[in-house]
């Protein structure tokens, strides 16, 4: 039985296309997912995101516990920001990227849906180990979480709050409106300005009253429906990794790019700490890296998939991770792991199709859609 | 969303509709609606021969990428230029301007073999 969030009526009246998403019936498209992607680019839309795990972090050894798990520094985190960060294991491998909220008194964690009991086991495992005073509670069911994200969005809360247009990217404000607490983060996963929001499960529906209007054909509706399918595209333009893709635990944080989200030096600190994986990345960062994770860009119009091979000419040089025929940019896109020889930009690449056949295209710069320009 | 009558099916979603001596092939609006947008088509060949059964050509949505089958045999007489040229004309028009391939049947009593529309709409919805 798959689990379902607060929106999901609402989703089935505005005619969603459902998937398993790691045990959760997710809306994958409302109709078109090209034109759902361009919506969001050129004005906006509202993504359910309730299935990713909220883990509420509580109690005195709460900072320890996530300056031990998280790569990156939080100590120095300022209440009501967010950071992401990587959970790695002892070999340095990512066992999840996450968002971390400090509020007044406790921390949020954000985990990917696919990770959730894995993250709140290993948070358990080291709060023993360590003999910490730690109260985890996993939110995820109590709660639901959207993301509004495009251009259009910040005009579109300007209405309901002053003060969220005026929060700075990754940090966040906790909002009552009417009678609901929300907690409001100028964060998002697709490329654009925007912000998620965490509410309670039973104002859902009060919250769709507040925000969402009646579709009117052909009149653009800045909060409208988007699902799971335009978000990965979204994010594959912006260049973010999506677990199971860029990010596994055969793959550290160092050759995914994500050095800016790992302070290999935090242990010498004032309250510093060891984290999980430190000895592991340190070691990779010194032997120097073998593989990169590069962007692509493709002749023709027919798409790279997850798993093909990238060759330079006929020699295998790295996999494609994830790929789709751009619908902001015209052609086919992708990011691949290949080896540091065949990383640099400008460099002559092809990938391998389900068929045997081979499509000519070259390293680019990530990423490739840059909001407001390029 | 029911298939259409005047036509039979193979269970991977390639319709078949006889007009005179021709057949015309093309995708179901459950197969489009399946696969969300398309954003490419590609024929294997644009004239000769082909057997049932046979790969005549690939098709690729935002989400996957599928082959396409003839349910007969036949030699190609026309080949939908316009759908290869924009693909989307598929998820507009699956059942019509969307036809992809149209052949002259060595035997078009070979149809009788595939789908009809009633069998087809019980397999997509099973």
């Amino acid at each position: 039985m798959l689990l379902q969030t607060p929106f999901y009526k609402f989703h089935v009246s505005r005619g969603a296309k459902f998937t398993d998403f790691a045990g959760w019936e997710m809306p994958l498209s409302f109709g078109s997912v090209i034109a759902e992607h361009q919506q969001i680019r050129q004005h906006g839309g509202m993504f359910d995101v309730s299935h990713m795990g909220r883990f509420k972090i509580a109690g005195r050894h709460s900072r320890r516990l996530l300056e031990r798990v998280l790569t990156r520094r939080v100590t120095d985190m300022e209440e009501k920001t967010c950071r992401y960060a990587l959970v790695c294991n002892e070999q340095g491998g990512i066992m999840d990227d996450v968002l971390v909220y400090r509020f007044s008194g406790y921390w949020m964690l954000v985990v990917n849906a696919s990770n959730r009991s894995k993250i709140y086991t290993h948070l358990q495992a080291v709060i023993e180990q360590n003999k910490m005073v730690v109260k985890l509670s996993d939110q995820t069911q109590s709660t639901a979480m959207v993301a509004l994200q495009g251009p259009g969005i910040m005009e579109k809360i300007g209405q309901f709050s002053r003060e969220v247009p005026t929060l700075k990217r990754y940090s966040f404000c906790e909002k009552n409106l009417l009678i609901l607490k929300m907690t409001i983060s100028r964060t998002g996963y697709t490329g654009e300005d925007g912000v998620e929001i965490i509410m309670g499960a039973a104002m859902a529906d009060k919250a769709l009253k507040l925000l969402v209007r009646e579709p009117v054909e052909g009149q653009v509706d800045v909060m409208g429906s988007c699902g799971l399918a335009a978000r990965d595209t979204l994010r594959l333009e912006a260049a973010m990794p999506l677990y199971g893709h860029e990010l596994t635990e055969e793959i550290d944080p160092l050759t995914a790019g994500l050095s800016f989200a790992v302070n290999l030096d935090k242990d010498q600190e004032d309250r510093g700490e060891p984290f999980v994986g430190q000895d592991a990345l340190k070691q990779i960062a010194a032997a120097g890296l073998k593989q990169k994770r590069v962007g692509l860009q493709f002749e023709g119009k027919r798409t790279p998939r997850q798993g093909g091979l990238v060759r330079q000419g006929d020699t295998e040089v790295g996999y494609v991770t994830s790929g789709c025929l751009s619908p902001t940019l015209g052609y086919p896109i992708a990011m691949a792991y290949v080896a540091v020889e065949q990383a640099e930009t400008g460099t002559a690449l092809s990938v391998d199709l389900s068929n045997g056949k081979r499509i000519e295209g070259q390293v680019v710069p990530l990423p490739f859609y840059k909001s407001g320009g390029k | 969303m029911a298939a259409k009558e005047d036509r039979r099916y193979l269970e991977s979603h390639e319709w078949h509709k006889l007009d005179g001596d021709v057949v015309s092939i093309g995708i179901s609006r459950f197969a489009v609606d399946e696969l969300t947008d398309i954003t490419y088509l590609e024929l294997s060949q644009d004239s000769g021969e082909i057997a049932a059964g046979q790969a005549i050509g690939e098709i690729e949505s935002v989400k996957t990428t599928s082959e396409l089958y003839s349910g007969i045999d036949g030699e190609i007489v026309a080949v939908n230029t316009a759908a290869i040229e924009s693909p989307e004309i598929l998820n507009d028009d699956p059942w019509d301007q969307g036809w992809i391939i149209k052949i002259k049947p060595s035997d078009p009593a070979q149809l009788e073999n595939l789908l009809s529309a009633a069998d087809y709409d019980a397999k997509c919805n099973g």
